[in-house]
């Protein structure tokens, strides 16, 4: 039997890997690349020539690691839970459950696409800004070798809180509610967007319990010289934290997020799709 | 319980809230039978099969799909059943081969020493007729195309069991005429033993080796579409003229009546009608008399 699931695992990946390639030949995804990638970059280029407050670091090379942190955020979040209240809905789902191990391979699937597509969402912004501003690099290969595991963790940590979202939202309208505000909020409160220094000390305290924060931390420490470290909290870039807090929020998850995806499977079913067309029908893929 | 027994529902019951779906719903299918469900919207046919098909908890009664209770029953239990939906929209980018072989792939590990389980995309592909759309986009294929997709997809594990939930709906005749064609071939040429649903009686009555009525919550008729009718109404209307008055008159053995009508009245008797009510007839009489008799 775990054979047989390996093997659905195997599929699955195949699946996620044609909805990739899919995705890459369709206009609308293309677009979205482009518009997040043209609004970063133009934020980047207005502040190209100022410095953090406080310190003598360019916008650009203290912006970028947040940015990526809150990009990888909401490809972990809201992507999965948008694909999985659409899916729930348009027989994606009730297709897999139709076929043996399938919903094990949607998963699988899933993963990958998700995963993957952050690939070219770096690409469009890391690339533009690497040509446009001085000093936005990380540091040497240990810099590059950072970005992939913080990128890696940052998915671990929250693609099952995606999971968990697009199975209890009630549609994809929702996700937009669950999932992006939630996202938005904390990436709010991160440091990732904005300087933490201003925030209440109980605020970051609780910032401190989520992995936006620590991702958010490690591209920092990926990018920035490390006498930068003295601004963060603790003086440190904290990095046994910045493994262990994704970690166990990974361990977390896939401890709940397959029990709350199997329920929602379950309650996935033709009668309901019909129910459910109306308002799918609405809603815009 | 036959040994060729496929599917045995007995007792079994499905409330929503308050309301009462199925209220002792019980019948069997064995192997190689075409069965069809008939009944009115809302009688609760898509129920009955989300149930056969394990994707929907019942509320009682004792359910055997394949030897196993379709609510526990295991993937290697999944590998044997195909399913055909109502208003699947899914996968718009994928083109019918690239979906037919993701999902054939799913089977690889189930196949039997004698028996491949995924069917060949191109044999698929040609049989439900899709030959020159294999490599469009789905979203593109019209209604009656992704109709015979979705076919394809329940059949692509080679199912020994396949449930249809009205697959016919939306088809034009000369599609519908094509898909009757492909369910004879499965159960002929590899004894797929296949329930479906409709409300379409023609369908029912030329596809099906048996025809359950659902109504009111129950199987109110189990037969052949000949028995239904004889059973149901089990007359026949035999209307006549004499000297410029109407009659009518509704009799089991329409020749009797008609030869005693002549004996007595001879030549008097004009505008002679004999009708045999149809499936029809008997469907409504059926559906008539349970769903006002339930509630």
């Amino acid at each position: 039997m775990t054979g047989h699931r390996a093997h659905a695992v195997r599929v699955g990946v195949a699946r996620g890997w044609t909805e990739f390639r899919l995705g890459l030949k369709n206009p609308q995804d293309l677009g979205f690349y482009l518009f997040v990638a043209a609004g970063v970059l133009l934020y980047l280029f207005w502040n190209r020539d100022d410095e953090v407050a406080g310190t003598s670091l360019p916008v650009p090379s203290a912006a970028l690691p947040g940015i990526l942190a809150m990009l990888v955020a909401f490809g972990a979040v809201t992507g999965p839970a948008y694909a999985l209240a659409v899916e729930r809905e348009d027989g994606t789902l009730l297709r897999a459950r139709a076929v043996p191990h399938g919903v094990t391979g949607y998963v699988a699937g899933q993963v990958l696409l998700q995963t993957m597509q952050v690939f070219p969402m770096f690409a469009v912004i890391l690339g533009p800004s690497l040509l446009l501003f001085d000093g936005v690099a990380p540091r040497g290969a240990a810099g590059w070798l950072t970005v992939l595991w913080a990128t890696a963790l940052g998915l671990a940590a929250m693609m099952p809180v995606g999971i968990v979202i697009g199975s209890l939202a009630s549609g994809p309208q929702r996700v937009g509610t669950w999932g992006l505000l939630p996202v938005l909020a904390l990436a709010g409160v991160s440091g990732v967007l904005l300087p933490m220094d201003a925030l209440w000390g109980w605020v970051r305290a609780v910032a401190q319990l989520f992995p936006v924060y620590w991702v958010g931390l490690g591209m920092r420490s990926a990018f920035l010289p490390d006498a930068a470290a003295v601004l963060e909290i603790g003086g440190s870039w904290r990095t046994w934290q910045a493994v262990c807090v994704p970690v166990a929020w990974a361990v977390a998850g896939m401890v709940v997020a397959p029990v709350v995806l199997r329920r929602a499977a379950r309650r996935a079913c033709g009668s309901r799709m019909a129910a459910d067309r109306e308002s799918a029908a609405r809603s815009v893929r | 319980m036959r040994a060729d027994t496929t599917v045995s529902v007995r007792d079994l019951y499905m409330r929503y809230g308050t309301d009462d779906v199925l209220r002792g719903v019980g019948f069997e299918v064995r192997r190689g039978e075409i069965v069809c469900l008939l009944g009115p919207n809302g009688a609760g046919k898509t129920t009955t099969v989300e149930i056969l098909e394990g994707f929907r908890e019942r509320s009682a009664g004792d359910v055997k799909v394949l030897g196993a209770d379709p609510s526990t029953a295991g993937e290697e239990w999944r590998a044997r059943i195909g399913v055909v939906l109502q208003s699947w929209r899914d996968h718009g980018r994928w083109t019918p081969r690239m979906l037919l072989r993701h999902l054939g792939r799913y089977y690889a590990p189930y196949a039997d020493p004698g028996r491949g389980r995924a069917r060949d995309v191109d044999e698929l592909i040609g049989m439900v007729g899709l030959d020159g759309r294999a490599d469009r986009p789905i979203r593109l294929l019209s209604g009656g195309q992704r109709r015979r997709l979705d076919v394809a997809a329940g059949i692509v594990g080679r199912p020994e069991l396949l449930f249809l939930d009205e697959p016919t709906a939306g088809l034009d005749p000369l599609a519908r005429r094509e898909f009757h064609d492909l369910v004879r071939r499965l159960v002929a040429e590899e004894a797929t033993t296949i329930l479906l649903t409709t409300h379409d009686l023609d369908e029912a009555a030329g596809l099906a080796d048996r025809i359950l009525v659902l109504a009111g919550g129950r199987i109110v008729a189990d037969g052949v579409a000949d028995d239904l009718v004889r059973r149901t109404i089990g007359v026949a209307l035999v209307r006549w003229s004499r000297g410029g008055e109407h009659f009518a008159r509704t009799t089991p053995d329409a020749a009797a009546f008609v030869r005693g009508l002549f004996a007595r009245h001879g030549e008097e008797i004009t505008d002679l009608d004999v009708r045999r009510p149809g499936l029809e007839d008997a469907y409504l009489a059926l559906v008539r008399q349970h769903e006002e008799g339930a509630v």
